[in-house]
């Protein structure tokens, strides 16, 4: 099974990962000013810019279930933020470490599997300002501890896709320009500016294909809501993500030959 | 130790092109078809390695020779695992490092006290190795002052030295080292080499890739030379340089030959493979100038057999005949010659006038010829000006830097000239005589891998 044998490398490589993963997180903000704040700054200025459109600006017909609005946005946000940032930059990711890969003997998976992570430390970095907030509206519930679930589901996922698209990437350098609009689009199919729970039947059924959907709710439930029933559907994102996974460690392996080449 | 520490058997490497065109086509039709595995096929494939198989035994040194794009790095990134082979079978045993490009995994905006933790890391070192020999890395790379500032500060002679000095002391079994060694300044080379010669010492695997043939026939205990992705010769390192040496001088001959505009009179040389040369090529007449009054119709160089030739070992013979015709008589005409090296300093220059010839009458056509007995120039190329002029310089016919010819030595000595001398030694110095090995030997009666033509030279 390539997925089994793919997370095998990766867990021999896990002191490179580490480190590649500190390095990468040291090296964003050298020479930024704020620095580090910016692993806060970013996903509040974010929040502001959505809060500030979809409250003032185009005021969409939202139910009172979706208020204080601001903060049902950012425990939707924030994950959403992880997700986009692991994808775009796992396009290039293969590019632009192809020192590494042709001159280097290297398990090229390495690359992708970094940057997933580390833009998880950025997401892990926001929680305290996401818990902080939750607190001040009153929303801070015991459910909020169910976060590693729809975490856990986000992470294979992730992984899976990043996986997928930094192999293709290095054969289809389309895909760098596509993939910024497929992620726009995405978004939109996401619920993550309104209520899964109070959109039309017949778009649901269609939003219940995104496993992105059930992530996001699960979030919105066990951290805004402070409930949890959505456990099925996350299951079965789960099982997607997981077959997502198998497929992106499959087409990694069978491309890696021509990844020195090509990059 | 009995075991190989490298085998490679009947290998083959074929590197296949994707036309840009193409590659949109496929994605499209990938999308459209989903068959994007299968529609990943070549357009055009290159063969970079064909039928190649050795094994390098443990403990030896083992030298890569061959001209560019012969397959020596592709053979490199093979053994190193890098890339994989299309066909054929290839083990290493043991831990391997490769120099293949130094530093190649800096990241430039962290410091290089984290770089060299990561590289080492990433070279297959554990944590704890890479904390023990670190001021042992940073102490070789003589940068105990700047390890603590972002790598982007650093020059790139500190970048190889660093990145050197992770490499090697991730102590491998087998070590391959890709042209890397001609970094840095002389010092740091030759601390380089120490290394390398320690590792050898110690009875590691070395795999040597490399232009500089003095070192494969110092360092190399056997020597592979590549042609044209096929192994050419295989064995003793000095018969194998040799014969890579003939080789690429006849080629050089066939080049120089085909820049001249003259095709020799008859195939020359060594293993000649001098083709026609094309007529005159446009663009030829840039560095002429002159009232053409007399003018030089031909110049040829010439060796002692009167054959033409381009390249030439010192102590050779070179004449330089240049064919010379007036349309009238003419009574005021000087004649010379220059030589410059490649960057254009001045070897050597004279004329008839300096010499004092006192010409007379010139008329028709007639032949000038310059003959230097011992050609005593050390390597290079070497551009040569013929003119005809008035005594007073004003030019009939001056070809400036339009030949050339080269010199080859087995002694890389440097400058321009080379003295005939030799050395003394007295009192207390133990000093070996050099084996005695002649120059390399262009003729092509004798065998070429002869070690013992013309006259020892120093």
């Amino acid at each position: 099974m390539t997925a089994l044998a793919q997370l095998r490398t990766l867990f021999r490589y896990r002191l490179l990962i580490h480190s590649l993963v500190g390095r990468e997180l040291k090296a964003r903000y050298r020479g930024s000013v704020l620095g580090f704040f910016w692993s806060f700054v970013n996903p509040l200025l974010l929040l502001l810019t959505y809060g500030l459109v979809f409250t003032y600006m185009l005021p969409v017909a939202k139910s009172a279930k979706a208020e204080p609005y601001f903060v049902f946005l950012f425990c939707g946000i924030l994950p959403w933020t992880w997700f986009n940032a692991s994808l775009l930059e796992s396009s290039g990711v293969l590019i632009a470490g192809g020192n590494l890969i042709k001159k280097v003997l290297f398990p090229a998976e390495v690359l992708p599997v970094v940057t997933v992570l580390a833009n998880l430390v950025q997401f892990l970095l926001g929680l305290p300002v996401l818990f902080a907030v939750l607190a001040l509206a009153g929303r801070l519930a015991p459910s909020a501890l169910l976060l590693g679930a729809p975490l856990l589901v986000q992470l294979v996922l992730t992984l899976g896709l990043a996986l997928l698209i930094s192999a293709l990437t290095v054969h289809f350098r389309d895909i760098q320009n596509i993939l910024s609009h497929v992620l726009h689009l995405w978004f939109f199919a996401t619920p993550v500016l309104y209520l899964y729970d109070e959109t039309p039947r017949a778009l649901k059924q269609l939003l219940r294909l995104n496993p992105m959907t059930h992530v996001v709710y699960s979030y919105q439930q066990v951290l805004f809501e402070g409930r949890f029933d959505h456990g099925r559907g996350l299951l079965l994102a789960g099982l997607a993500a997981v077959l997502v996974f198998a497929l992106g460690a499959f087409l990694f392996d069978r491309l890696r030959d021509t990844l020195a080449e090509e990059v | 130790m009995t075991a190989p520490a490298v085998v490679v058997r009947d290998v083959a490497k074929v590197y296949r092109r994707f036309l840009h065109k193409n590659q949109f086509k496929t994605l499209k039709s990938a999308l459209l078809r989903g068959s994007l595995l299968s529609d990943l096929r070549p357009d055009q494939t290159f063969i970079a390695l064909d039928g190649v198989s050795f094994e390098v035994p443990a403990g030896a040194t083992f030298g890569v020779i061959g001209e560019n794009g012969s397959g020596k790095s592709t053979l490199l990134k093979l053994i190193a695992g890098i890339t994989k082979p299309t066909t054929g079978e290839l083990h290493v045993n043991g831990r391997l490092s490769a120099l293949i490009e130094l530093g190649a995994g800096f990241h430039p905006e962290i410091s290089g006290r984290e770089n060299v933790v990561i590289n080492g890391i990433m070279l297959g070192l554990t944590r704890r190795e890479v904390d023990e020999r670190f001021d042992e890395i940073v102490a070789f790379a003589e940068l105990e002052r700047f390890i603590d500032a972002p790598v982007k500060t650093y020059s790139s002679g500190m970048y190889m030295r660093l990145g050197f000095a992770v490499a090697i002391h991730v102590d491998p079994d087998v070590l391959l080292i890709d042209e890397v060694l001609a970094v840095g300044d002389e010092a740091f080379t030759r601390k380089c080499l120490d290394k390398v010669g320690e590792f050898r010492r110690r009875g590691k695997t070395i795999v040597l890739v490399t232009h500089s043939l003095g070192l494969v026939e110092k360092m190399c205990d056997d020597a592979l030379w590549l042609r044209h992705g096929r192994v050419a010769d295989r064995g003793d390192p000095k018969r194998v340089v040799d014969a890579y040496l003939t080789y690429v001088a006849g080629g050089e001959e066939a080049l120089l030959t085909r820049e001249h505009g003259q095709p020799a009179a008859a195939p020359a040389a060594a293993e000649s493979m001098t083709p026609a040369a094309p007529d005159e090529a446009p663009g030829y007449r840039q560095g002429r100038w002159g009232s053409r009054e007399v003018e030089i119709t031909g110049v040829r160089l010439l060796d002692d057999h009167g054959q033409e030739r381009h390249v030439y070992v010192p102590g050779e013979t070179l004449s330089i005949v240049l064919d010379v015709r007036s349309a009238g008589p003419v009574e005021d005409f000087v004649f010379g010659v220059g030589v410059f090296t490649a960057d254009g300093v001045s070897a050597y220059g004279t004329n008839t006038h300096l010499e004092d010839f006192v010409p007379t009458r010139l008329a028709g056509k007639g032949e000038v010829r310059l003959v230097f007995q011992d050609l005593r120039l050390v390597e290079g190329t070497y551009l040569l000006d013929v003119a005809a002029h008035r005594r007073d310089g004003t030019p009939y016919d001056y070809h400036r830097g339009l030949y050339s010819f080269r010199v080859k030595s087995r002694i890389k000595d440097v400058g321009v000239y080379r003295p005939p001398h030799r050395w003394e030694f007295s009192g207390g110095i133990g000093m070996a005589a050099p084996e005695p090995r002649g120059e390399l030997d262009l003729h092509a009666e004798e065998a070429p891998a002869a070690d013992e033509a013309e006259g020892a030279e120093t």
